[in-house]
């Protein structure tokens, strides 16, 4: 028997592969069809966004994008006929619409809060998490068991359910609408998922790398650092990813807990309203745009991915 | 280098007593290793001396300072353990470089280059040293993390089976060079082992250890020659020491209160005879290429000793026995020795 049979699975049989095969495409198909949708509707004009039937095959404009980031107003006819040639082809776009450019919108304010609160979030989970899932794993913790189970038992229950509690809270404490309310309420539900999910990846290695550099002449904290947090980055990176993408997407706090200067993209999106009703395309063009940072933060990161969410799986 | 010091050292793991009340010396400049088989406690005394165990009683001297309560960092040991420990995401180099780069004793990057290559070319790993320490075969692993501890000048070197996984020519080759370099070095070690041969040929003393209790300290031939008790004598000897109750084999005078007798090859005489006289029958030669083991039955006793290559005896041969000062235990298996 040769080595390679020794721990591979028996091979599938050719239909069977061909099933699989035609399964996977499926579920990207289904997955995939609404992100195109919103992609190609940031594209098409008002009237063509909400046109029945829907249009497949369309005029690509930029006028979602325009109307993203600005805000316009109505102008008579007269008005307009006054007004000196465009300077560019955004005053063209809008003029064609009757309308003038306002000022810019709220966008770019509210996709900076975003970036703020879900990397700040982010960053303040992985790091608590970390240090609590090494001490955790390594040194011996009073009722550790019963601590890890209190951590978990945080997210038992969906996080809305407290949000009325966590709302009056906030008033009190002065934290509604505010960056570092945010990153707090986030980091509080994050935080339970890093610890678990760290304390998984800080238990595999071993301890004797620690033990090799406190002899080498390092301290703990000094092995933690050259040691334990090199060969915990897979766990790390795919931590981070988990907390980021839901900091990230989280709505419903953001909708009851800011309002203004630390609303985040995605209450302030849907809100984009414009003539007759929701400007789909500037809402599209909002959702695409919003997608980008996590796409890329996701492909950056995306070996170390694979293997966090195998881990465990395969022994090496 | 420096003298440490054990005295009535006690490491307890739950209801398992590891290390019980040793007291050991090893001397600044000399080579100790400690003898016995798994679980007898020889791991746990090393990380003791280490700091990476906490001791339950006694204290440990490193110089002459009481060190039983200082962290590893401060104690100035270097370790090679038995799962080499080589970090992961660096390369031989840098795994090399890692102790003379600490916060405690920063050495500058010349003088790092030049010790870790000088350091690989001993362990004629000088080709592996831009690898990454998961690159490696187990005996250059094992190599690494010898030079690892090499690489710096310590109060004292202690290594856990550093040869375990080595082949047996690199094995041989090592032990002279570990011995050629703590010579030269002066260096203080102690070093564990199961493996009698490492014993015997590099130690200036060998500790021989069980269930955490030191059986005998002395040097390697005193160990062999008088062991105290049995334990001791069936630890070391190639073939292992053969057991027999008195008066099986005629041995002359023997000392009051012996029950047992401890033959080694050398107190054994065997010579082909006719039936009649014969005790015993050869029952197999073995030829293991550097040594040759003949196995006699003796009645219902099974007898191994060395005989030349060339020698006359084959199987099935009728054989006298008879043993020349052989050691002598009693009933709990401690020695007895003629009186005067």
């Amino acid at each position: 028997m040769s080595a390679s049979t020794a721990n591979s699975v028996v091979e599938p049989k050719p239909w069977a592969r061909r099933l699989a095969g035609a399964a996977v495409v499926l579920y990207a198909l289904i997955t995939i069809v609404p992100l195109i949708w919103i992609f190609l509707t940031g594209f098409k004009t008002p009237p063509d966004s909400i046109s029945y039937p829907p249009k497949v095959i369309f005029e690509p404009s930029l006028e979602g994008y325009v109307n993203l980031f600005t805000t316009r107003t109505r102008q008579t006819a007269e008005y307009m006929a006054s007004l000196p040639p465009p300077e560019n082809w955004v005053e063209r776009l809008v003029r064609d619409r009757n309308m003038v450019i306002a000022g810019p919108s709220k966008f770019g304010e509210r996709f900076l809060n975003s970036i703020i609160i879900g990397f700040g979030s982010t960053f303040l989970s992985v790091f608590l998490g970390t240090l609590a899932a090494y001490a955790f794993s390594r040194f011996k913790v009073p009722l550790k068991d019963d601590l890890m189970f209190f951590i978990l038992s945080t997210r038992m229950m969906p996080p809305i359910a407290v949000a009325i509690p966590i709302f009056l809270m906030y008033r009190t404490l002065g934290l509604s609408d505010t960056h570092l309310g945010m990153i707090l309420l986030y980091t509080a539900v994050n935080i339970s998922l890093a610890v678990w999910l760290l304390k998984g990846f800080i238990d595999e290695i071993p301890k004797e790398y620690e033990e090799a550099a406190l002899i080498d002449g390092y301290t703990r904290l000094q092995a933690f650092v050259k040691v334990v947090l090199p060969q915990a980055a897979t766990g790390i990176a795919a931590t981070a990813i988990f907390c980021l993408i839901f900091a990230w997407n989280e709505y419903a706090f953001a909708l009851l807990l800011t309002s203004g200067t630390a609303q985040t993209a995605p209450p302030f999106i849907p809100t984009i309203i414009g003539e007759g009703g929701l400007d789909w395309p500037a809402v599209a063009a909002g959702a695409t745009l919003f997608l980008i940072p996590i796409v890329v933060f996701t492909i950056l990161l995306r070996k170390h991915l694979l293997r966090g969410i195998t881990f465990g799986a395969v022994r090496k | 280098m420096a003298e440490v010091r054990l005295s009535g050292i006690t490491k307890r793991f739950g209801e398992i007593t590891a290390v019980d009340a040793m007291d050991l010396t090893v001397a600044d400049g000399e080579f100790v290793v400690l003898l016995g088989p798994t679980g007898a406690g020889k791991t746990t005394t090393l990380r003791l001396v280490a700091g990476l165990e906490k001791a339950d009683a006694g204290s440990v001297h490193i110089a002459g300072q009481d060190v039983t309560a200082a962290s590893p960092t401060v104690r100035d040991v270097s370790f090679v353990f038995q799962q080499y420990s080589l970090y992961p995401h660096l390369t031989v180099y840098d795994n090399l470089a890692f102790p003379l780069r600490s916060p405690v004793r920063r050495t500058p990057e010349p003088e790092i280059r030049q010790r870790v290559t000088a350091i690989a070319e001993m362990l004629r790993i000088p080709h592996k040293l831009e690898n990454k320490a998961t690159q490696l075969s187990g005996g250059e692993m094992q190599r690494v993390a010898i030079g690892r501890a090499l690489v710096r000048a310590p109060q004292i070197y202690l290594m856990d089976e550093p040869l375990s996984s080595l082949d047996a020519k690199l094995r041989a080759e090592m032990r002279i060079e570990l011995k050629r370099i703590q010579k030269e070095l002066g260096a203080t070690l102690l070093y564990v082992t199961h493996d009698q041969i490492e014993a015997m040929t590099m130690a200036n003393r060998i500790g021989v250890i069980d269930q955490g209790r030191l059986i005998q300290v002395g040097a390697p031939r005193e160990i062999y020659e008088d062991p105290g008790n049995v334990y001791v004598a069936t630890r070391l000897g190639q073939p292992a020491i053969n057991l027999i109750p008195r008066d099986l084999i005629p041995a002359g005078s023997l000392p009051a209160g012996t029950e047992t007798i401890g033959a080694r090859t050398e107190h054994i005489r065997i010579q082909k005879v006719s039936a009649e006289r014969a005790q015993g029958t050869v029952q197999w030669i073995e030829h293991l290429g550097d040594q040759n083991h003949l196995h006699v039955t003796v009645g219902e006793r099974k007898i191994t000793t060395l005989v030349e290559p060339d020698t006359e005896l084959a199987v099935h041969d009728q054989v006298s026995l008879e043993l020349i000062d052989p050691l002598c235990f009693d009933g709990a298996g401690e020695r007895v020795r003629a009186s005067g």
